[in-house]
C-alpha cells in the first residue's frame, strides 16, 4: 500500500494496472483521455493497448479481447458511447468471459463538450451495471471491483467518472500492481456470439434473470449504503455524495448511491424509516425516479419539484440552496459574492502559429458569403474567427456540409474538418457526399495528431499509442479512392499558395478536397523545431490593426502600433498579411 | 464545519498554474495531512483562463465555494481580479506583478487595462504583488516563476518551509531543482515583511 497525490485519471489508470488488464483501447477525449495517456507511458506495461480510430471500434475491439478471457478496459467520453452504442447494447446480450469495463467520462457543465448527457441512462438501457464514483478513491477502488463484478456476471461494466474525479486530485492510496497477464483464446460458441434473432430472444431472457443478483451484489460491496439518523434524509448519487457531506447537519439521515442498479427492497426500507427526503445528483433525476417509485405518502424533494436544476454540474452551494429550500437548514452557510464585472474574457484561443488560422483567414477572404460547417477539435475555435458556421458531433461537418448544400442553399459551402475527426467518422460523409452528388469544398486540416484532448497520435501520426511505428495513412489516396478528382495539399504558412488553391477550387464543381498540412505548433516545440521569431517595425506599422483582426495571440497594440510579444512561432503569416511591408523575421544582434 | 485551508491558484493556460497546485500536494503528502484539489484540463489550456483549486487538510469534495477561500495565488493581475471573489474577507493574496491581456483586449476596442490600472485595484494590506518573473530569472530561469511565486505565498501557508522545498524538488524537472530551490527562497525572501 503506498499514498500518492494523484489526477484522478491517473489513480484509475493504476486501478487497471492493479486489476491486471490485458487489453486497453479507446479514443480520446475530455475529461478521459488522460487514463490511456498515463498507461500507455509506463514502462512495461504488459499488454496490448491502442488508441482505436473510434469509440465504436475501441468497443468492439475490447469486447472481442474480452470474449478471448482478457481482461478488457474501453475509455471514452459520454458522447463517445453514442459511436459505440451499437456494440454496447447487444454486447450484454453476448456477455463476457474475461472481465470488460466501459470507461464514460461525463461532462456535467460541458466544461469541454458539446452536451451534458448522463451516461448512467446508457447503463440502464443496456441494462449493465453502473458505478458511479463519489471520489477518486472510490474511482480507483471501483475500477477493480468493476473487473469483479463483470465477470462474476459476465456482462461489461459501466464507471462513469465526471469531470470532478477525472481531473481532481487527491491522497490516493494504491495497492499492488497485478503480476502476469493472461492470452486470448477464442472458444467458439455461435449460441453466444452470433446474435441471430433465435439466439439473441434466448440472450435477452438471460440478461434479465441476472438483473437481481447484480442489485444484491452492489448493496454487499457496498457500493450504497444508508445511516439513519433521523426523520428527514438525503440520498445522494456521485459526487454529490461528497458535497453533501461537508455541509449536512448531524440529525439528517443520509443514503449514498455509488452503483446502479438499486435495489429497490433496500431502497424502500430506507424511505419508508422517513417522512421527507431530498434527493441530490447531477444531470438525469435517475435516483429521484426509483425513490419517488417506491415512495408511500413521504415529501420528495428534487428536480422535478424545482429543488435542484436539471443541468450543470452541483458544488456545495447549490446543495446548500436546496438544503434551505427544503427547510433542512435555516440558513445559508456560505456568503454570497459577485465576480468583478467588465474585465477583457479570456477564452481559449488557437495558439501562435497555429496552422488552422490562416487556413480560416484565407476560407474567408475566398468564399465571402460562404457557409462553413465545421467538426471538433481545436479548429472548433475558429467560431471566433467567424469561420465556424455549425459543429454538432465527431464527423458532422462534411455531411452537414452536403446537406445544407443538397437542400438547395445557393451559397458556397466549405467545410473544415481535423486528421484525426476525418479517419475517426468523417471519412463517411465523403464517400456519402462523392456517392450523392454534392457540391462542397472540404477543407482537412491535417496537422498529424490529435491535438485538442493532448496531441495523442492516430493513424496519420505514424505512430501507434505506444510510441512504435505505424505504416502512414495517405489521406490524398484515401479521398481520391472515394471519388474525389480535385484533392490539393497545401503549406498553410505558404498564404498565397494557400488562397490561390482556395481560388481554385472555387472555380470548380463538386466535391473538392484541400488538404492544408502542417504539424500543430506544440508539438512542434516538443520535438524542437525552431523557426525565427517575427516582429514590428513600429516606424512603418501604420497602425491599420490588419494584423490585429488576424487574431494571433503573439500580436498586441500599444500606443497606435502593433507589437509582437515572445508566443511568436514564426509562422510567418502575419508578415504576408500587413500591407505596409511592418512585419519581419527578427535578426539577432 | 470547513476544516481545511484552502487556496486557488490562477492563471493563464501554460503558465505552470498545476505544477504549483502540485507542489502543495506532495507537501501535505510528506506532512501526512489529507489533501484535496481541482484543476482546468482541456480546452481551456489553449491559452484561457484556468484555476486550480488546492484544499490543505481537505476530506470532502474538491470544490472550493466562492468567498471562502483562504489564499489567492495569481500568475496575472487580470487573473486576480478575475478570481478576487473566490477570497473569504481577510484572505491573502499573492499576485505576480505581470499582465499578459488576452487578444480580445485588443480587438474589442475598449481602453486596455494597464498594469498600474490594475495593481491600484488590487492595493490592499491582504495583497503582496511580487515580480515573481525577474526573482525567477535571477535566480537561473523565467520559467520558475510559479516556484518563486509560491516562495512568496509560503508565509501563509500552513506546510513547514522544508515540506515545501522538498514538495518542490519532487515536481519539477530533475536538471532544474538548484534553480527552483533558490527561487523558492528568494520569493519567500521577498515579501518577509508581510
Ligand atoms: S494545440 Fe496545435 S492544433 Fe491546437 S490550437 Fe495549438 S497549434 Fe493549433
Ligand atoms: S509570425 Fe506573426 S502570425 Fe505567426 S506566430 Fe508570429 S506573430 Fe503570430
Amino acid at each position: 500500500m503506498e499514498k500518492r497525490y494523484l489526477l484522478g485519471n491517473v489513480a484509475i489508470a493504476h486501478a487497471c494496472r492493479e486489476a491486471g488488464v490485458d487489453f486497453i483501447s479507446g479514443y480520446p477525449g475530455t475529461p478521459s483521455s488522460e487514463v490511456i495517456d498515463t498507461l500507455r507511458t509506463v514502462p512495461e506495461p504488459g499488454c496490448h493497448l491502442e488508441w482505436s480510430v473510434n469509440e465504436k471500434v475501441a468497443y468492439e475491439n475490447a469486447l472481442a479481447a474480452a470474449w478471448c478471457g482478457c481482461r478488457a478496459l474501453v475509455t471514452m467520453k459520454h458522447v463517445g458511447v453514442n459511436v459505440a452504442a451499437d456494440p454496447l447494447m447487444t454486447s450484454s446480450y453476448t456477455g463476457v468471459t474475461g472481465g470488460m469495463v466501459l470507461l464514460a467520462a461525463d461532462d456535467p457543465f460541458a466544461h469541454s463538450s458539446q452536451n451534458e448527457q448522463d451516461s448512467r441512462m446508457y447503463a440502464a438501457f443496456a441494462k449493465i451495471p453502473c458505478i458511479d464514483p463519489a471520489s477518486i478513491q472510490d474511482a480507483h477502488d471501483g475500477i477493480i471491483r468493476a473487473f469483479d463484478l463483470s465477470e462474476e456476471f459476465g456482462l461489461p461494466v459501466m464507471i462513469r467518472p465526471t469531470t470532478r474525479i477525472c481531473h481532481s486530485k487527491g491522497d490516493i492510496e494504491l495497492g499492488e500492481r497485478a503480476t502476469g497477464h493472461r492470452k486470448g483464446t477464442f472458444q467458439r460458441n455461435p449460441k453466444q456470439y452470433v446474435v441471430i434473432p433465435a439466439h439473441t430472444r434466448i440472450l435477452h431472457k438471460e440478461l434479465n434473470q441476472k438483473q437481481p443478483g447484480i442489485r444484491k451484489r452492489l448493496i454487499e460491496y457496498g457500493f450504497n449504503t444508508a445511516v439513519v439518523r433521523g426523520e428527514k434524509a438525503v440520498i445522494a448519487g456521485g459526487i454529490s455524495a461528497e458535497y453533501i457531506r461537508e455541509i449536512l447537519p448531524d440529525d439528517i439521515s443520509i443514503a449514498t448511491i455509488g452503483a446502479y442498479p438499486i435495489d429497490e427492497e433496500w431502497l424502500a426500507a430506507f424511505v419508508s424509516r422517513h417522512t421527507e427526503i431530498l434527493v441530490i445528483e447531477e444531470m438525469m433525476p435517475i435516483i429521484e425516479g426509483a425513490v419517488r417509485e417506491v415512495a408511500c405518502g413521504q415529501v420528495i424533494y428534487g428536480k422535478k419539484n424545482g429543488y435542484l436544476p436539471h443541468e450543470g454540474e452541483f458544488s456545495p452551494s447549490i446543495i446548500a440552496d436546496a438544503l434551505l429550500a427544503a427547510g433542512y437548514i435555516t440558513a445559508h452557510p456560505f456568503p454570497t459574492v459577485s465576480p468583478a464585472g467588465n474585465l477583457p474574457v479570456r477564452p481559449p484561443i488557437l495558439c501562435a502559429g497555429c496552422m488552422h488560422r490562416s487556413t480560416f483567414y484565407s476560407m474567408k477572404k475566398v468564399f465571402k458569403d460562404g457557409i462553413f460547417p465545421s467538426d471538433i477539435g481545436c479548429y472548433t475555435l475558429g467560431l471566433q474567427l467567424g469561420a465556424v458556421d455549425t459543429t454538432i458531433c465527431m464527423g458532422a461537418s462534411i455531411t452537414v456540409a452536403s446537406g445544407i448544400n443538397r437542400s438547395g442553399e445557393e451559397r458556397d459551402v466549405v467545410c473544415t474538418i481535423g486528421d484525426s475527426t476525418f479517419l475517426h467518422t468523417g471519412i463517411n460523409g465523403l464517400i456519402n457526399a462523392v456517392y450523392n452528388g454534392a457540391d462542397i469544398v472540404v477543407v482537412i486540416l491535417d496537422n498529424r495528431i490529435t491535438a485538442m484532448t493532448g496531441h495523442q497520435p492516430n493513424p496519420n501520426t505514424c505512430l501507434t499509442a505506444s510510441g512504435t511505428e505505424s505504416p502512414a495513412v495517405s489521406l490524398e489516396a484515401l479521398c481520391r479512392s472515394c471519388g474525389v478528382t480535385f484533392v490539393e495539399t497545401v503549406d498553410p504558412y505558404d498564404l498565397s499558395l494557400l488562397l490561390d488553391t482556395m481560388k481554385r477550387a472555387k472555380e470548380e464543381k463538386g466535391v473538392r478536397v484541400i488538404i492544408a498540412r502542417q504539424p500543430c505548433v506544440i508539438v512542434a516545440r516538443r520535438a524542437g523545431w525552431k523557426r525565427h521569431k517575427y516582429m514590428v517595425e513600429a516606424d512603418t506599422c501604420t497602425g491599420c490593426r490588419l494584423c490585429i483582426k488576424y487574431g494571433c495571440p503573439a500580436i498586441e497594440f500599444h500606443d497606435e502600433v502593433a507589437r509582437i510579444n515572445d508566443l511568436c512561432t514564426g509562422c510567418a503569416v502575419c508578415a504576408d498579411i500587413c500591407p505596409a511591408g511592418a512585419i519581419r523575421r527578427e535578426v539577432k544582434r | 464545519m470547513k476544516k481545511s485551508f484552502d487556496v486557488m491558484i490562477v492563471g493563464i493556460g501554460g503558465q505552470g498554474t498545476i505544477l504549483a497546485s502540485n507542489v502543495l500536494g506532495e507537501a501535505c503528502l510528506i506532512e501526512g495531512r489529507s489533501v484535496k484539489g481541482a484543476e482546468t484540463h482541456g480546452m481551456a489550456q489553449r491559452g484561457g483562463s484556468v484555476e486550480s483549486q488546492i484544499r490543505i487538510d481537505g476530506e470532502f469534495g474538491p470544490l472550493i465555494i466562492p468567498g471562502t477561500a483562504d489564499l489567492l495565488i495569481a500568475f496575472d493581475l487580470l487573473e486576480a481580479v478575475r478570481y478576487r471573489h473566490y477570497l473569504k474577507e481577510g484572505g491573502m493574496m499573492i499576485v505576480n506583478n505581470q499582465l499578459v491581456l488576452p487578444t480580445s483586449a485588443f480587438s474589442s476596442g475598449q481602453p486596455v487595462p494597464t498594469i498600474d490600472d490594475i495593481s491600484t485595484m488590487l492595493d490592499g494590506e491582504h495583497t503582496a504583488i511580487v515580480d515573481a518573473t525577474a526573482i525567477a530569472t535571477a535566480a537561473g530561469s523565467p520559467l520558475a516563476a510559479n516556484i518563486a511565486l509560491l516562495g512568496a505565498a509560503s508565509h501563509t501557508i500552513p506546510l513547514r518551509v522544508e515540506s515545501l522545498i522538498e514538495g518542490v524538488r519532487r515536481c519539477v524537472p530533475q536538471k532544474t531543482i538548484p534553480i527552483n530551490e533558490h527561487a523558492f527562497l528568494e520569493g519567500r525572501e521577498a515579501v518577509k515583511s508581510i
